[in-house]
């Protein structure tokens, strides 16, 4: 049993290209100088590095990148792009990853996804939202796996802390409910998770 | 030049204190600006997160609306709606993805869309540093400052065209024409931890540690921000970073808009300053009496 063997069974070559395609990189040129991984904020809570994500899409390990919590830890800050010698977006990369396994379910880290949902709901809803009132839902909806209470007698003592987002005027928010309602039927007719 | 405003839903709510100071600066310098009328949220981080034909119709609508104010320039104090509208501007160059974005929308959008800049690119384009300099009225003399962008206003390059993606410079011309000394700040486009601040607070909190500490390392009066999220981060949440970092900071948080308008002569309260949880008195004393702190070791000790 080699691990090499292995290896080739868990390729997957359409995987390959389907990132390049959704990306619009090439990410065959990516030559492992790991300047990504350096300059990456989020690293250290990474479980596959920002260079190994983009060596295993070369590989076409489909399973293991979009299973891994990086993809949902990454923090869109377009660090490893800015410094990629061979301009490949990095930072695109790994949100069309995301996008990928999201779309098929696969939620590694959910607490983040639940995060992004909630704050969705709200504007959903109301066309806006006030960050901090999305924050109190969500808190409130995972109170299990985090709890920021401590923040919460400054926040409001600052004023910080509103429970009612203000709903847009003009019909804007029944404009942008609509933009949420022709997505998810997009995404239901295309057999996706919205 | 007609300005369209685009707000951004933290101005309504966590950054109050931003949205008046930069009211209050761009009324003192005379720059009009017309909010566009029933803006909506652009989207933010979660919805490009999630799917960027989403993140593209809700930042566009907000577009088409200025488009149809007439708008030539939409302005926006928030780096993160910012990356959004110009994101969304520059794919909307594919016919394919604004035909998918049309899809979404209650009707299409028009033909030309106005660009979007922030609004500091917007004063900085208004007015050159002498005319800055000229509406002064208590020079930021003696302050050392630290201007710290966060991750989003300068990158991708392509897109933000915010000058050096990773060593912007125009807070520090701004502020220099203020009379403030700018510090050489090496982690100012490091990102903070975003949003993350809810989800994975431990991640937050070593990211903004690194920032407080520098600054702190530096002997600087305050670092200065440009971005609701960042403020929040350094300030609400300095203590978690202190307890993480396991030493003790207390280092204002301003947004650039105070300073200038503290330059500028105008009241604290029009300013928002004492929405500040670290608080900026020590360095609005050290303004009023410069002469204590240049000399007199003996003085008062407050
Ligand atoms: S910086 Fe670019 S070339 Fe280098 S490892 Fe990362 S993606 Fe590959
Ligand atoms: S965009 Fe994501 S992967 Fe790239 S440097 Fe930032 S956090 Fe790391
Ligand atoms: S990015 Fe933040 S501030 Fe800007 S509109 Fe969206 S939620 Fe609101
Ligand atoms: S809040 Fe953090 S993530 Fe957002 S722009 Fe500021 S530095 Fe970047």
């Amino acid at each position: 049993m080699n691990d090499a063997i292995e290896l080739s069974r868990m390729r997957d070559t359409d995987f390959t290209a389907a990132v390049d395609a959704q990306s619009g990189q090439r990410i065959s040129t990516c030559y492992q100088c790991g300047n990504c991984t350096a300059g990456c904020p989020a690293g250290f809570v990474y479980d596959l590095q920002v260079n190994q994500v983009m060596r295993g899409v070369q590989l076409g390990l489909k399973n293991k990148v979009l299973n891994s919590r990086s993809i949902w830890m990454c923090l869109s800050c377009s660090t490893c792009s800015q410094r990629c010698p061979n301009n490949i977006d990095v930072a695109g990369v790994m949100e069309t990853l995301r996008h990928m396994a999201r779309k098929e379910g696969i939620v590694t880290v959910p607490k983040v996804d639940k995060f992004w949902t909630s704050f969705l709901a709200t504007v959903r809803k109301y066309g806006r939202t006030y960050e901090i009132g999305t924050m109190v839902l969500y808190m409130l909806r995972s109170m299990r796996v985090f709890t920021d209470v401590d923040l919460a007698p400054a926040a409001l003592a600052k004023g910080k802390l509103g429970f009612k987002p203000h709903k847009t005027p003009e019909e804007g928010a029944e404009a942008v409910g609509r933009i949420f309602k022709r997505y998810q039927e997009r995404a239901n007719r295309q057999g996706v998770r919205a | 030049m007609k300005i369209a405003y685009y707000p951004g839903c933290s101005a309504t709510g966590s950054s109050a204190d931003y949205e008046k100071s930069t009211q209050a600066v761009c009324a003192a310098l005379g720059m009009q600006m017309e909010e566009i009328r029933g803006w909506s949220c652009c989207g933010s981080t979660p919805a490009h997160a999630v799917d960027t034909q989403l993140s593209g119709a809700l930042s566009a609508r907000n577009l088409d609306l200025a488009a149809r104010q007439k708008a030539d320039m939409v302005l926006t104090p928030c780096p993160s709606c910012l990356s959004n509208l110009r994101h969304a501007a520059k794919r909307l160059e594919n016919p394919e993805f604004r035909a998918g974005v049309n899809e979404l929308l209650d009707e299409p959008l028009s033909e030309n869309l106005p660009e979007t800049l922030s609004v500091m690119q917007g004063i900085a384009r208004a007015y050159d540093t002498d005319a800055i300099a000229a509406r002064v009225r208590k020079p930021l003399a003696g302050l050392k400052l630290a201007a710290y962008y966060g991750c989003l206003m300068s990158r991708p390059h392509e897109v933000m065209e915010f000058g050096d993606p990773e060593n912007p410079t125009l807070m520090e011309s701004l502020l220099t024409a203020c009379g403030a000394e700018m510090v050489d700040f090496p982690l100012k486009t490091e990102c903070c931890g975003a949003s993350y601040g809810i989800p994975e607070r431990a991640m937050t909190a070593r990211l903004t540690g690194r920032i407080l500490n520098l600054a702190t390392m530096l002997g600087v009066d305050a670092v200065v921000v440009a971005c609701p999220l960042c403020q929040m981060n350094l300030d609400l949440r300095q203590q978690q970073a202190a307890k993480e970092a396991g030493v003790a900071f207390s280092m204002p948080v301003l947004y650039y808009t105070q300073l200038m308008g503290i330059a500028f002569g105008l009241a604290p309260s029009a300013l928002g300053l004492d929405k500040l949880c670290v608080s900026a008195d020590n360095l609005l004393r050290k303004l009023d009496q410069p002469a204590a702190y240049s000399k007199a070791p003996e003085g008062d000790k407050a």
